[in-house]
């Protein structure tokens, strides 16, 4: 009896051994294709033109020819480009956590006539492709005279439906006690949000943070539209007019794409635990 | 106060109370009028601007059915329609099924699960333009490294941008790539609420891998696979950013890429018109919604709450 078991429990482990060579296997395939499209840009982006359209390709170049980089820079003020993205991001995150976290916790917790509406106001937002309010945004944009400035850029984006739906749902997953306990020592309603319930949330504002962060990062459409003007434009759409000037240079496409997402990947690469957490909640919540 | 007249009609309504009512409006203020302001009315001056013809500097007159007549006998767009529906037909079940293999492969405990997963979300945290780039040089029919690769196993690689027959499976392959990241976490995260316990009996009983992935996996990850479905979905209809990246205005692809929000943003901000604009995305709104209504109905045969 004792031997049978023992023999069983060898075979079963040369099985999972065996799966799990499989599994790597076809997992790393799959991770070569990820991230092969990543290395060709950085080799691509060290390379001379005449070295990058040699064939059959040379994959490591000879000699890191790292003047790609700076006539990239000269060509695009990449540095206003950091700028410019770092005050739309800031600007979108601090706008929608917490004007998102006040609206989410009173709809979770709190009873007042027309809650409910507000709330269906909310969910309508989400439902409706976002091209919709696009024109009429712009417009609104032009008339306050504010195109090509960087408060167009956060404009959009200063409060969010989808957070205060995901904050909502997160305040209403907290346990009440705390509160009425707050309640009896005399705290205010503001207070109570304040100093009790926003620090409980912060798993959740984080998740909202990251998300909010990474789609105002990826955003092309919206800071195409609003910012024409060079010194204005962020990342991803000072990137994409690099495009139109030089579209054969390849070496030089690559070294800009490269400085261009750059700063996104080190933070993701760093804080990948958050993000991916953050990804998995604001998914989760729904 | 201003609830003084409601509160001596009605029912005494004590002060905390009203304390309360005050702070959920203060609380919801600026979410409601930034919402109104920027979501809430626009969505409806969008509708309104579908009826007008807008002529230079904002001067807008009424033209009743005219952009709709014109969408509905306007080649582009009916292709663009097209377009957009093959897109989302070929992106949204590869990247569904595709996430969810590399998610159950990845959910469960062996060495590198955190390094695959970090690989595998790179393409989102990626700029679409610099995503454009790098696979449009990839694609180059002289010198890109996927034709010359084809070509060592004498495959001779298709034009994959200017070959309209070719062009939006290139675009496909693309949006492939850069969600399955993405879905992957969210079903990652779906696979971890699944019991332990559940696959323990199911080994007791002897049923195979493939059998348990069925019976167990399939119907319990369902919400979560409804979830990834209608939003990969949503963002297929979407996509722009892209086929503006890939395809030039010049390329002759242009035509069987284009979708209905490339259209959208050519006529509302490159030409100008946009009152055509509006009808344009008032079209996708329509076809969306009767998407989601379809999916809502058929999610009764396959998620199970």
């Amino acid at each position: 009896m004792g031997k049978l078991l023992t023999e069983g429990s060898v075979s079963m482990k040369i099985i999972s051994t065996k799966r799990n060579t499989l599994t790597h296997v076809v997992l790393i395939i799959g991770a070569i294709i990820m991230i092969v499209p990543f290395l060709w840009m950085v080799l691509t982006s060290i390379k001379t033109l005449g070295e990058s359209i040699q064939m059959p390709p040379k994959i490591i170049p000879s000699q890191i020819y790292s003047e790609n980089y700076s006539a990239v820079m000269k060509i695009l003020p990449f540095a206003q480009f950091y700028i410019n993205t770092i005050l739309m991001i800031v600007g979108r995150v601090v706008g929608s956590v917490l004007f998102s976290a006040m609206a989410a916790y009173a709809c979770a917790r709190l009873k007042f006539p027309g809650k409910n509406a507000f709330f269906g106001l909310v969910l309508f937002q989400m439902m409706i492709p976002g091209q919709l309010f696009i024109i009429p945004q712009f417009l609104i944009v032009q008339k306050l005279g504010l195109l090509n400035t960087v408060s167009a850029l956060i404009i959009p984006g200063i409060v969010s439906a989808f957070g205060t739906f995901l904050l909502r749902q997160f305040f209403m997953g907290l346990p009440k006690d705390l509160e009425e306990a707050a309640k009896l020592d005399g705290c205010t309603i503001w207070q109570t949000f304040y100093k009790i319930m926003l620090p409980l949330a912060r798993s959740g504002m984080i998740a909202l943070g990251i998300f909010t962060a990474l789609f105002a990062f990826k955003d092309l459409m919206w800071p195409l539209i609003v910012n024409m003007s060079i010194d204005k434009m962020t990342l991803a759409s000072g990137l994409a007019s690099l495009q139109g000037q030089f579209s054969t240079n390849y070496p030089q496409l690559m070294a800009g794409s490269l400085l261009a997402i750059w700063p996104m990947l080190l933070v993701f690469i760093i804080f990948q635990k958050k993000f991916i957490e953050g990804i998995a909640t604001s998914g989760g919540k729904l | 106060m201003t609830f003084d007249g409601k509160s001596t009609t009605k029912k005494k309504i004590s002060k905390s109370t009203l304390n309360e009512w005050m702070w959920g409006y203060i609380m919801i203020l600026p979410t409601f009028i930034g919402l109104m302001v920027l979501n809430i009315i626009p969505a409806i001056q969008t509708l309104i601007l579908s009826f007008q013809k807008s002529g230079s500097f904002g001067k807008s007159t009424w033209t009743g059915l005219d952009n709709y007549k014109k969408l509905f006998q306007d080649p582009n767009v009916l292709q663009a329609t097209y377009n957009t529906f093959k897109y989302a037909i070929l992106v949204v079940p590869a990247t569904a099924i595709i996430s969810l293999v590399v998610a159950v492969l990845l959910n469960k405990k062996m060495k590198g699960v955190s390094v695959y997963r970090t690989i595998y979300f790179l393409p989102m945290v990626a700029a679409p333009a610099a995503i454009a780039m790098v696979w449009r040089w990839l694609y180059n029919s002289e010198y890109g490294l996927i034709n010359y690769t084809l070509s060592l196993v004498g495959i001779k690689g298709p034009n994959w941008i200017a070959d309209p027959n070719v062009a939006l499976i290139s675009i496909v392959i693309i949006g492939i790539w850069s969600t399955i990241g993405y879905n992957m976490i969210l079903l990652l995260a779906g696979l971890q609420e699944i019991p332990r316990d559940y696959y323990e009996a199911a080994n007791i009983d002897g049923a195979s891998p493939i059998r348990q992935f069925f019976k167990i996996t399939i119907p319990l990850v369902s919400p979560t696979m409804f979830f990834v479905v209608v939003t990969s979905i949503m963002s297929a209809f979407q996509v722009f950013d892209v086929i503006f990246m890939l395809i030039d205005q010049g390329n002759p692809a242009i035509e069987k890429t284009q979708s209905l929000v490339y259209l959208f943003y050519k006529h509302s901000f490159i030409l100008n018109d946009k009152g055509y604009g509006a009808a344009i995305i008032m079209l996708l709104l329509a076809i969306i919604m009767v998407v989601t209504v379809i999916q809502v109905k058929l999610q009764k045969k396959w998620v199970n709450y």
